[in-house]
């Protein structure tokens, strides 16, 4: 898929050549459960990049400079700071576990000079703010360097402190606590463009909260039926319409997805549009209802479209027409065939995001084997590409990767009985303005780069 | 349809009993009920979301596992089938259920070491 940008036109996802830029984790065989990613998040301008993991764990790391002296460094993302969000918790009254996997990361737009992100467990969702610390006080008065109290009775002079600059320190604290809203595991956070709101939503409920006011919440959708043996859908994610601050989208287990204008009740059960696919009914099987089952949401930028993400393909909606997607896009059709034992060893049950491209020309989600697919929606092309370590030379290019589902496989091709499930790639994203991409592969973390960069 | 990588099915009308004629998904579907008989007639719904909402590690609770004891008396505590998480009907968490004690807290490897 090699071919140059071109001169003036918008490059899509296949004119670039993708190459390999950094991998960032331990090459251990043995992956301990808690060094798990489990979400990976680019702020607003991208020079900031969050990653969570099962261990409640948060790592931000930071875009370098491009540096003339060092001109191999070339934007590289390094640790800029870590600090553990949550803990493990226990519920009493259930004997149950509370998890400390964070579940998802959000960033806040920056107001100044700190940076803020939600990050979410099951229950608990906290407000973090991180501040850079380059200067500190000396001289104080009633305290030594070493910060041993003097004795007020020896003081004969008074002196002023003076800031002298020190290495930089990073500090992350938590700013507020949101807890107690929600009875089930709560699956996406979503900041509003009002920079004000923001939305949780877990199985069955949807809540609206203030960023300043960690009391209180509004429920916007309940989806809870009064008898729970009535229980046949739930919500798998939702997120805020990127401009409009009184419109949301949340997806269903059962592959629709219903937006919701804030503007039309204060408790939005009965949707604005509800988008559904119609099912060929002579397909059915007893698949259809759990591969149909949306794990990932996300508008364009533009706030023209939407995509879903289901077990085997990526759709594309515009948001004027609920009767059917506008693109679909094949992930890996050749699992269909291989259900029976996706089943059994519980991969259909795999949730995988995906993610727009910063001008929306392209999106990317994960497969199985750390392969992850790229569809450019111009050029109507696509491609398969691995995250592995043997192909971790600095700036080395990616090389398609192709999957056969036939007898006769070609030299460089993987057969689909060879691939590896147990190597899935549920978590990528796509810095905001330019073509570099992070996608974690179990314990790693691989960023991508394209050579016009 | 079609292009490289894509199964490409048809329709036999007639004797459904051909499996060549099946859709792949419908093939998947004969080999698991062929293996779990017992498998619900309706299809993959409730029981999916029943196990996704109570999704969590029940833990050993000394005050009911003892009055499930003296309740049931001569008979024997429900032990925990093949799913040992799924927490179903009077199953409650024995000592021997017990899951093993966690790690302890440690710096993210992605913060540490050299690498690249």
């Amino acid at each position: 898929m090699a071919g140059a940008g071109g001169g003036g036109c918008p490059a899509g996802a296949n004119d670039l050549q993708w190459c390999f830029s950094q991998v960032k984790g331990a090459i251990d065989e043995d992956v301990a459960e808690a060094d798990i990613i489990s979400t990976v998040e680019f702020n607003y301008s991208g020079d900031l990049l969050a990653t969570g993991d099962k261990g409640g764990r948060v790592v931000i790391f930071q875009r370098e400079q491009e540096n003339k002296s060092r001109p191999h460094s070339r934007g590289e993302y390094n640790v800029y700071s870590t600090f553990q969000s949550h803990e493990p918790e226990f519920d009493y009254l259930k004997s149950l576990e509370i998890e400390e996997k964070i579940n998802k990361i959000r960033w806040l737009p920056q107001q100044n000079a700190a940076q803020f992100l939600l990050s979410t467990n099951d229950k608990t969702i906290k407000l973090w703010k991180i501040s850079e610390r380059d200067k500190r006080a000396e001289g104080y008065n009633l305290k030594d360097e070493d910060g041993r109290l003097r004795d007020p009775f020896r003081i004969t002079a008074l002196r002023v402190p003076i800031l002298k600059p020190m290495d930089l320190m990073v500090e992350a604290s938590p700013r507020r606590i949101f807890a107690n809203a929600h009875t089930y595991h709560i699956n996406s956070i979503s900041v509003n463009s009002d920079h004000e709101t923001y939305l949780s939503a877990d199985d069955l409920r949807i809540n609206l909260w203030h960023l300043e006011i960690t009391d209180r919440s509004f429920n916007i959708v309940d989806m809870k039926p009064a008898n729970m043996e009535e229980l046949t859908e739930v919500i798998t994610a939702a997120e805020f319409h990127p401009h409009q601050c009184n419109v949301f989208v949340h997806s269903s287990s059962k592959g629709t997805t219903r937006l919701c204008d804030m503007r039309s009740s204060a408790l939005c059960d009965t949707h604005s549009k509800f988008f559904e696919e119609p099912e060929d009914p002579s397909s059915r099987s007893f698949f259809s209802e759990i591969i149909s089952s949306i794990s990932d949401v996300k508008f364009s930028h533009s706030g023209r479209y939407m995509m879903t993400r289901d077990y085997l393909s990526v759709k594309v909606w515009d948001l004027n027409m609920e009767s059917r997607p506008v693109e679909t896009h094949q992930v890996h059709e050749y699992l269909r065939s291989k259900l029976c034992s996706l089943y059994e060893n519980d991969c259909i049950f795999d949730k995988f995001e995906c993610c727009w491209s910063g001008s929306d020309s392209a999106i990317m989600t994960g497969s199985y084997n750390n392969f992850f697919r790229m569809f450019d929606r111009n050029t109507r092309r696509d491609v398969t590409l691995e995250a592995s370590r043997e192909n971790s030379k600095p700036r080395a290019s990616l090389k398609p990767r192709k999957v056969c589902t036939g007898a006769k496989r070609k030299r460089d091709e993987i057969s689909v009985d060879s691939l590896d499930f147990s190597k899935k790639i549920l978590h990528t994203a796509w810095h905001p303005a330019g073509n570099v991409i992070a996608v974690a592969a179990t314990n790693n973390l691989y960023i991508f780069q394209d050579k016009v960069n | 349809a079609g292009g490289p990588g894509c199964v490409v099915c048809y329709w036999l009308l007639g004797d459904t009993q051909e499996k060549e004629g099946i859709l792949p998904e419908r093939a998947e579907e004969a080999k698991l009920k062929a293996k779990y008989p017992s498998l619900g007639q309706k299809p993959g719904g409730s029981d999916f979301l029943m196990k996704r909402l109570q999704k969590g590690q029940k833990y050993f609770d000394s005050g009911d596992y003892n009055m499930a004891k003296a309740k049931m008396k001569n008979k024997q505590l429900p032990s925990a089938g093949p799913d040992k998480n799924l927490v179903t009907g009077d199953h409650i968490p024995t000592p021997q259920d017990l899951p093993q004690r966690k790690s302890s807290l440690v710096t993210s490897k992605l913060a540490g070491g050299q690498v690249e």
